[in-house]
């Protein structure tokens, strides 16, 4: 090849190396400025839970909805074939609730349509999800991971209602 | 190539074609069931929406990849090495061993005992054929690499000095990559599953299970798609009449895959509890690496296409993205494959990004994203490549090449219609792996595009139907002709560029393992280190 033609080949290379290194960096450097600055975390390491010994075990011995402080709730939720328990969940708007939940037998899904709401219910495992409910209205909470036959039937609600004045 | 050669090659096509078959049927069944229509009573015997499903993408993303590959990768190398391919009774052992592995699992799937989708969560239970087989699969692959191995090794030795040919080179760090890969789920069938589907262990650590499964499960994804830019690299500049712009960048390309395609899949886990963010923010960082490879990648196979415009004549700056061979089926097939990739490519983006996949884990666009990767970039590629290897093997011309190029057409605006639906479906969050038809929360806001899901399901089946018809009638109908195979493409920055470094395996093979520590490291020290407590089998189905 020409001597010529090969350094122009480089300036090419180079000139595409470079911005498809900075891009995926510029990417990489927004995600974790996002993620400390507007803090949407992850489920992440909480605790276990026997499966098979669900209803001897705080808090799940005890499903439901409870205030913890004016304003911060947890709610206790179990997945099992193809229901959640409760499911249906009523919150003033502008609560923050924590989702402590869990499956009873395989793995299920949880998502509340149109929030930061979406975990794994894994059989051995917490799942531990936070959200702020600023907007009063229905919520769809939907498995989203195949548990069998009957999976498609398995959804709830969120219920969040203005505050009586 | 030797006779048995060849039947060895077409018997992998014929396996990998009849579960494209097979596996495909499934496909508009769901879409349609999406849209409102239930045709399910069609297929008798079939017990749900999720047994079909399930064999919907075992077969595709199981079966019909690692055969098309096992039959492209020998033929590539045996093509590209000029030399025999090294024991036939090893070969043809490795073929068989795959078959019976592939028959094994099918039985369970086809008698509803294995109704637990292509990902096998535990503790789902299946049969243990069902588990026995896919484990023979991964074995018979190992064996694949072992036979490239002893190929590289003999030519080695017959040509000291010279670098490994390009195509052949590819096709080995293919499988040097899916060896390393496929040693998750390797160990979850042998040591966990298999042992648990026979009563000889009454539980199974659910989140172990899944861990080891996308340590596999997403490293798979490179296992596919590195056959289909072998293809784009090494023969789609000859088919457009241009060269391959850069040797050393395309085996640079490679060798990053190599090395750094493995420590990712916890992308795929970013919302299981038991895993913390750091853990999860580092394969975040590593996928967005092996974003770079395809970067390289489109860069490369776009300037060998503007040389090839460029060699007919074309001047202008950007006139040489159309002025392409459009009329010959294999190039057209395998430029639409790479188009439709980029938007696959940018989704990929979305999912690995730590919080931004919380709005789309599980979700449509999940389904959307993949149909793009496997089932366009990497399906509608090896399409095309079934355009010229068909006749070659069989020694007939294609039956028709307009209507190949009219199915490669089919499958771009089916799958564009398709992806498109799905991926703003998920943003709607319409849950995946669900016969959203019985649903009862469906919302009046994922209608219409559940509908344009169905469109472009019946669209897609039309295309692949076509492909079938081609493919029955080119082996029944074709005219009896020797067709030779292509050339692979010439360099324009070749071998002489290439630097030494980008002809070896070992030292990169030892970063691979390296950051497979690195990555894969905290994450099983901290799903070990919990003690999950053990789930019980369970057939929910």
């Amino acid at each position: 090849m020409e001597r010529r033609e090969s350094y122009l080949a480089y300036l090419y290379e180079s000139a595409w190396i470079l911005p498809s290194v900075a891009i995926p960096v510029g990417m990489l450097v927004a995600l974790v400025l996002t993620a400390f600055a507007i803090g949407i975390h992850l489920p992440g390491q909480t605790a276990t839970v026997d499966p098979r010994r669900l209803a001897q075990t705080p808090p799940f011995d005890r499903p439901g909805l409870r205030e913890v402080r004016p304003g911060q709730y947890e709610a206790v939720v179990i997945g099992q074939i193809w229901s959640f328990t409760p499911n249906e969940i009523q919150v003033p708007a502008g609560a923050t609730v924590t989702f402590i939940a869990t499956s009873r037998d395989v793995v299920h899904g949880f998502r509340i349509q149109g929030t930061t709401v979406n975990g794994m219910l894994i059989p051995g495992q917490v799942t531990r999800l936070t959200y702020r409910f600023t907007q009063p209205g229905e919520y769809l909470l939907v498995c989203h991971e195949y548990c069998g036959v009957g999976h498609h039937g398995m959804y709830g609600r969120i219920r969040v209602v203005a505050p009586t004045p | 190539m030797t006779a048995p050669e060849n039947r060895l090659v077409r018997g992998y096509l014929i396996v990998a074609l009849l579960a494209l078959a097979v596996g495909g049927l499934f496909g508009p069944l769901q879409a349609l069931n999406w849209a409102g229509l239930d045709l399910y009573g069609l297929i008798p015997g079939l017990r749900s929406y999720y047994q079909g499903l399930s064999l919907h993408g075992t077969l595709l993303v199981l079966v019909w990849t690692t055969f098309f590959i096992g039959g492209f990768l020998l033929f590539v190398t045996r093509q590209s090495l000029g030399q025999p391919l090294p024991r036939p009774g090893l070969t043809w052992a490795t073929f068989w061993l795959m078959v019976v592995g592939l028959v094994l699992a099918a039985l369970p799937l086809l008698s509803n005992d294995a109704t637990v989708l292509f990902t096998f969560y535990a503790p789902l239970k299946a049969s243990p054929l069902f588990y026995l087989g896919l484990g023979l699969i991964v074995v018979g692959t190992w064996l694949l690499t072992l036979t490239l191995g002893l190929a590289y090794r003999r030519w080695r030795a017959a040509h000291p000095g010279e670098p490994y040919p390009l195509p052949a080179f590819m096709a080995l760090v293919t499988m040097l990559m899916w060896t390393l890969a496929s040693l998750g789920i390797a160990f979850e069938v042998v040591f966990l599953l298999l042992p648990w589907s026979v009563g000889l262990t009454g539980g199974v650590d659910a989140l172990l299970t899944r861990t080891l499964f996308w340590f596999t499960g997403h490293p798979i994804v490179y296992f596919w798609l590195l056959p289909a830019y072998l293809s784009w690299y090494t023969l789609v500049p000859r088919h457009a009449g241009g060269s391959l712009f850069s040797e050393p960048m395309a085996r640079l390309s490679f060798l990053l895959f190599l090395t750094t395609s493995i420590p990712v899949g916890v992308h795929h886990q970013f919302t299981d509890p038991g895993i913390s963010e750091g853990p999860k923010l580092l394969h975040t960082f590593f996928t967005f690496v092996v974003f770079f490879p395809s970067l390289l990648t489109a860069f490369n196979v776009a300037a060998s296409l503007e040389s090839a415009a460029r060699r007919r004549g074309e001047q202008g700056w950007l006139g040489w993205l159309w002025r392409q061979r459009w009329g010959d089926p294999v190039l057209t097939a395998q430029l639409l494959a790479m188009i439709l990739f980029i938007f696959g490519g940018i989704g990929g983006l979305v999912n690995a990004s730590l919080n931004v996949n919380l709005l789309v884990h599980n979700t449509a666009w999940i389904v959307g994203h993949f149909h793009l990767t496997v089932g366009s970039a990497v399906t509608l590629t090896f399409m095309g490549v079934t355009y010229w290897l068909l006749p070659h093997l069989l020694g007939r011309q294609l039956w028709s090449r307009g209507l190949a190029l009219v199915q490669a057409v089919l499958w771009f605006v089916g799958m564009a219609v398709f992806a498109y639906a799905l991926h703003n479906l998920g943003l709607l969050d319409t849950p995946r792996r669900t016969m959203l038809g019985a649903a009862p929360y469906r919302l009046a806001e994922w209608q219409p595009w559940l509908v344009l899901v169905g469109i472009g399901g019946v669209i897609l089946f039309l295309s692949g139907l076509l492909y079938f018809v081609l493919v029955v009638l080119t082996a029944l109908a074709g005219e009896r002709q020797p067709v030779p195979a292509p050339a692979f493409a010439e360099t324009i920055h070749g071998p002489a560029d290439t630097p030494r470094a980008f002809d070896r395996l070992a030292p990169w093979l030892v970063v691979s393992v390296v950051l497979i520590v690195v990555g894969y490291g905290p994450v099983f020290w901290q799903v070990l280190s919990q003690g999950t407590p053990p789930a019980a089998g369970l057939r929910v189905w």
